[in-house]
């Protein structure tokens, strides 16, 4: 952690008074209804504190109260961005606990969707994170131009834009359009070439360069301890990624490498984002060449789905980080307990620790680097 | 300074392209088949009346609990001119609470509510909240003007294993009459 020495040199040691500012709830750098109170000793920032839940909506209690297939709904709330992983990882928590298999077309469905919704996810954190570094407009209308593209598509397949709930226990809710590939292999195509423009913009450009270099660095061992997962953990250089580490769904069919950092700094989580966004495309590209045919809905399931006495945590490597699914059935058609482990709750856990010693307007990218989702925190 | 050149170079190559963008009031992209506004019911111009029976199944099964159906006797099937024994008295739906899930057009036994996929979403602006709760003739409104242009349903039965296969009309009508008197104690 970069620390500054704020104490003023000299004979005179003068007195000064800590400053409270607030940032927030409904502040523009904060994305969301997000609200943190920096103590700030002129321009540096001593302490910071994040206070959450101003967007929970009983997320997790919900789902307690209902069937296993009417919670999927309330999982594309939990993550507003990624809402095919979150699905993903809730669907196959389901699944585990009842012992359903799903078929193998709607497996590799489930995994274009879920890699698109994460190229999605990253275009959207670039876009609004260039947007904090000060570089306004031109990124931010680059990633949704293409943004647009994969909203669409996913719109043709599920009928909305935002919140899908297209997975099912099983399978999928319905089959995709007869020309899924060619519009896939279509939308792919220019996904690339946007990927390379937002390359063009953000890497080695000096305006990030000069901001984000340096700023905030973390050690892996710090992010560890931290509970840090995701983007964060890969930019300071660990390997760590929980569809090599422990393959769910057909990941371990797919050739994908992941991307790592050096330093574990601002500049590091976003170039780790940018090259995921093309190890995204490598997967969609490979699991498009070899989807069967076939159903799409696993046989003879129950119109009430019961699972039997027992517990179950599923997670699943979101954009952000890890997404967790644990639930507690007792033999009745609802969980008994129902809980997500969100990855940018634990992420901004760090924020603390990341920003102390910091100037005000870095704390902003920092959060930004974050790329917190107050849906995902507040739940 | 070569990144700032880097950056510039790619904003020139898109001041080439054609704009991605539509203008929206006079202009307005497509709306995909598979479309999904808010739930409506279906009209069967063949009998003259709604699809519906009242069987309550949406109802049960909405995660928000944003519709609230009755059922009654069908005035229709006295008079022969009808096979529904039963036939929806009230239907109230609540597009304030709705989250277009898109459950209850899954598990309809009769086919009988549909996702509307004509809405561009200005229709429903009102001044009051409470007049986003529509009643049976206002949700029926699109699809008896024939406006509602061939709505999607999956195929049944696929989309419908997850819930269960459909099973003849009048059997599941009984059944869930029977299953409205045992089930709900």
């Amino acid at each position: 952690m970069a620390t500054i020495d704020y104490t003023i040199p000299g004979e005179h040691d003068l007195e000064t008074l800590d400053i409270h500012v607030n940032v927030g709830p409904q502040h523009p750098a904060t994305h969301g209804v997000f609200r943190m109170v920096l103590t700030v000793d002129g321009e540096v920032v001593t302490d910071v504190d994040p206070i959450i839940g101003y967007m929970h909506r009983g997320n997790e209690k919900l789902p307690e109260n209902c069937d296993f297939r009417q919670a999927i709904g309330f999982h594309d709330r939990t993550d507003y961005l990624a809402q095919f992983n979150t699905e993903h990882c809730y669907v196959q928590a389901v699944e585990k606990l009842t012992g359903i298999t799903p078929t193998e077309r709607s497996e590799y469905i489930r995994v274009i969707l879920a890699e698109l919704n994460r190229i999605t996810s990253h275009q959207m954190f670039v876009g609004a994170f260039s947007t904090d570094v000060g570089i306004f407009g031109t990124a931010f209308m680059y990633a949704f131009r293409d943004r647009e593209l994969i909203q669409d598509f996913f719109e043709e397949i599920t009928g909305e834009r935002m919140m899908y709930n297209y997975f099912r226990p099983g399978g999928v809710a319905w089959d995709v359009p007869d020309n899924f590939r060619e519009r896939c292999r279509q939308v792919i195509g220019q996904i690339k070439k946007g990927i390379s423009d937002l390359e063009g913009l953000i890497v080695n450009n000096e305006v990030v360069l000069a901001r984000c270099c340096g700023l905030s660095r973390m050690s892996t061992a710090d992010a560890i301890n931290w509970g840090v997962s995701g983007p964060l953990l890969r930019a300071t250089g660990l390997e760590y990624d929980l569809r090599k580490a422990e393959p769910y769904s057909i990941y371990d069919r797919f050739e994908f490498d992941i991307p790592t950092g050096k330093d574990g700094d601002i500049y590091d989580r976003v170039i780790v984002r940018i090259e995921e966004m093309k190890q995204s495309v490598r997967i969609v590209e490979q699991a498009l060449l070899r989807m069967p045919d076939g159903p799409i809905m696993a046989e003879g399931l129950k119109r009430v789905l019961r699972a039997p006495e027992g517990e179950v945590y599923m997670r699943v490597e979101g954009p952000r980080g890890e997404y967790g699914v644990y639930l507690v059935a007792t033999g009745a058609d609802k969980p008994y307990r129902h809980r997500v482990r969100a990855a940018s709750f634990c992420n901004l856990s760090a924020l603390r620790a990341m920003s102390v010693g910091n100037y005000v307007s870095d704390v902003v990218i920092i959060l930004g680097s974050i790329d917190i989702v107050l849906g995902e925190v507040d739940r | 300074m070569l990144g700032i050149l880097k950056a510039l170079k790619t904003t020139i190559q898109a001041a080439a392209r054609k704009p991605v963008t539509v203008q929206y009031p006079t202009e307005k992209k497509e709306l995909p088949h598979r479309s999904r506004g808010f739930p409506v019911l279906l009209w069967d111009f063949d009998k003259d009346e709604p699809f519906c029976t009242g069987c309550q199944v949406c109802a049960r099964y909405c995660p928000v609990d944003c519709i609230t159906v009755t059922m009654k006797d069908n005035p229709k099937k006295a008079a022969g001119k009808s096979k529904r024994k039963k036939i929806v008295d009230h239907f109230y739906l609540d597009y304030a609470r709705c989250m277009r899930c898109d459950i209850c057009v899954e598990v309809c036994n009769f086919d009988a509510i549909v996702m509307n996929n004509t809405w561009e979403g200005v229709e429903l602006s009102r001044y009051d909240r409470q007049d986003l709760v529509l009643d049976k003739d206002a949700l029926l409104k699109q699809s008896r003007t024939g406006r509602l242009k061939d709505p999607f349903r999956e195929p049944m039965g696929v989309a419908h294993s997850g819930w269960s296969p459909k099973v003849e009309e009048d059997e599941e009508a009984e059944e869930t009459n029977a299953s409205e008197e045992g089930g709900e104690g």
